[in-house]
């Protein structure tokens, strides 16, 4: 999770895009740092996929500018497509043919030779562990197993970068955590990922920073502990076994919120150890006896919500 | 390699995709030869008597009705080919294939030239089928060796015109069903030409359509090929005609794959 990047896999400035009267992205700044693993997160409806399309060249933006790999991606698309990989949230498998069959197309259209790109495309269905549907129709395969392939298809070409757009948007838990293994193993490899994502859980797992996109703007973007840090509301949560254990707790520590139902009195700390132990030793020297401890951090939901909730409309220029 | 020799390979690529989906999947290839076979066997089986009857000396000389009909039936097939491929090309542009292919670093229009190619040799088998149909059904062709030569050059231009510009179908549609309901346009043409029945036939209004829409010189240049009759300057309007919306037809595709957005994503 170093963050000691100097050159950039991936840069845009003031990206605009609009589609008729609707503002899709209204000045987009990035910047990723070559082999390092950058979310884009956002609920549907934010942008994310129009950033990608713009970064993949499938899309002109109207407005700002975007270098991928070095390259422009208006004035050398060329360029950009030889560097990149995309694998999108509508897995773009040829349904007609065999898994095989569409590792083989995308050999060939990379131009490898015949018996480069037999190995290569047998290498990734192990890989992947598609060899045992390797001569099925691409049509009769599951969600997870159509990721895999769309995303096997994408390597095939050995990208530097590689634009994961929602990888695991209707999967299920298994094969959502096969898919991440898969790209931890990619970003170990040393390629660049844009990735985007509804799920806070993904970002917070596989990014080194993270971009929070809502209604087309960037709202936030830090590491995932620079994002948490930004929400107050770090917590030790002490259990007590009755009332009268709880009405003393609460007198000696003050600044608590208690809550008579669950007996539990919530405590603002931050994670720190220095900070818990000096609450840890306040109970002691009171003689209390809290019976369990729990430590809550926020996670990226508050995040999210805190940084998303709040109503656009009306507001110009929002940052 | 050169940027040709690779705009070569990607396209051989692509076309080996599409006969492959063919393959596996041929019942649209299928339907592109039954359609023009149902029309054969309707109008020359249930209608030829009535029809040769009623028309008397305005089809030449004593050719049978089959003689007649079957170059307007030939055209037919590559105008059902034509419709597979537009449905095709939608169904790849739905299923976001073709968003990847754009995405990579793939000589710009092979994606296209490739399917095009593909298509062409479909529509060639397809055609080659219902000849064979037509010859078992008493279809009797009186042309020369380099005769067919012409019928099978002036097949594969209108192939290749007609299959351009489905491809744009295709890419313009939203959906697969869309792009079919598009290519119904071409699929119809036909019945207002010199297909079934001679323009002359025709009430003024639409005789004046029917001969001066595309595909009428087409089918009187194939019917004067194969059957004997006159072509007069109908050959020179084929062709003009084939190449014009050949080239209207790529450009527009062309113009489409480079610009427009992936028609999944669209909404």
């Amino acid at each position: 999770m170093s963050v000691t990047t100097l050159r950039s896999a991936l840069r845009s400035t003031g990206l605009r895009k609009s589609f008729g009267d609707k503002v899709v992205l209204d000045g987009i700044d990035l910047d990723v740092g070559e082999g390092t693993v950058f979310a884009l997160l956002g609920p549907n409806g934010a942008g994310k996929t129009t950033t990608v399309q713009i970064l993949s060249t499938l899309l002109r933006a109207d407005g700002g500018e975007a270098e991928v790999a070095g390259f422009d991606v208006a004035r050398e698309p060329e360029a950009v497509r030889a560097a990149i990989g995309v694998t999108g949230q509508f897995s773009a498998v040829d349904n007609l043919l065999t898994g095989e069959e569409n590792l083989r197309l995308m050999a060939d259209l990379h131009h490898l030779d015949r018996l480069q790109g037999r190995r290569r495309a047998s290498e990734l269905l192990d890989r992947f562990g598609l060899s045992g549907a390797a001569r099925q129709m691409a049509a009769t395969y599951s969600g997870g197993m159509r990721r895999r392939l769309d995303l096997a298809m994408t390597l095939i070409g050995s990208p530097r970068i590689i634009f994961l757009d929602e990888p695991t948007t209707g999967l299920d838990p298994r094969s959502r955590r096969d898919m991440w293994q898969i790209i931890r193993e990619l970003v170990a490899a040393g390629i660049t990922i844009l990735l985007t994502t509804q799920y806070l859980e993904e970002a917070d797992q596989l990014a080194d920073r993270i971009a929070v996109l809502d209604d087309g703007h960037l709202v936030a973007e830090g590491t995932p502990d620079e994002l948490k840090r930004r929400i107050p509301g770090g917590h030790a949560q002490l259990y007590f076994g009755d009332l009268a254990g709880l009405d003393r707790a609460a007198q000696a520590i003050g600044e608590a919120a208690r809550d008579d139902g669950t007996l539990t009195l919530r405590v603002p700390t931050d994670d720190s150890p220095r900070s818990l132990l000096a609450l840890l030793e306040r109970l002691d020297r009171h003689a209390l006896a809290a019976e369990r401890v729990t430590l809550h951090t926020p996670d990226l939901d508050d995040v999210f919500l805190a940084l998303t909730a709040s109503p656009r409309h009306g507001q110009d220029s929002p940052r | 390699m050169s940027t040709l020799a690779y705009s070569f390979r990607d396209s051989a690529t692509m076309m080996r995709r599409d006969l492959r989906h063919a393959l596996r999947f041929p019942m649209m290839s299928i339907s592109s030869i039954v359609v023009p076979v149902l029309f054969l066997l309707l109008f020359a089986g249930v209608f030829g008597n009535a029809l040769r009857a009623g028309l008397g000396t305005a089809i030449s000389g004593g050719a049978t009705y089959i003689d007649y009909l079957t170059p307007g039936i030939i055209l037919m097939t590559a105008c059902a080919s034509a419709e597979t491929t537009a449905v095709n090309v939608s169904t790849d542009m739905t299923e976001g294939i073709i968003a990847r292919f754009r995405t990579m670093a793939i000589t710009r229009t092979s994606v296209l030239t490739g399917q095009v190619i593909g298509s062409g040799i479909r529509t060639l088998i397809s055609g080659a089928l219902v000849v064979a149909v037509a010859f078992g059904l008493g279809f009797r062709p009186t042309a020369t060796p380099l005769g067919w030569v012409a019928v099978i050059g002036l097949f594969a231009l209108l192939t290749v015109a007609l299959t351009w510009l489905t491809v744009a179908f295709g890419l313009v549609a939203k959906t697969p069903a869309g792009a079919n309901s598009m290519s119904l346009l071409i699929v119809v043409l036909p019945f207002v030409s010199s297909a079934f029945v001679p323009a002359g036939s025709m009430p003024a209004g639409v005789r004046w359509f029917a001969e001066n829409q595309p595909f009428t010189p087409v089918i009187e240049t194939l019917r004067g090929l194969l059957t004997g009759g006159p072509i007069g300057h109908n050959a020179i309007l084929a062709v003009a005609w084939c190449v014009g919306i050949a080239v209207a037809g790529y450009l527009w595709a062309r113009a489409r794959y480079d610009r427009s957005q992936p028609a999944a994503l669209a909404s």
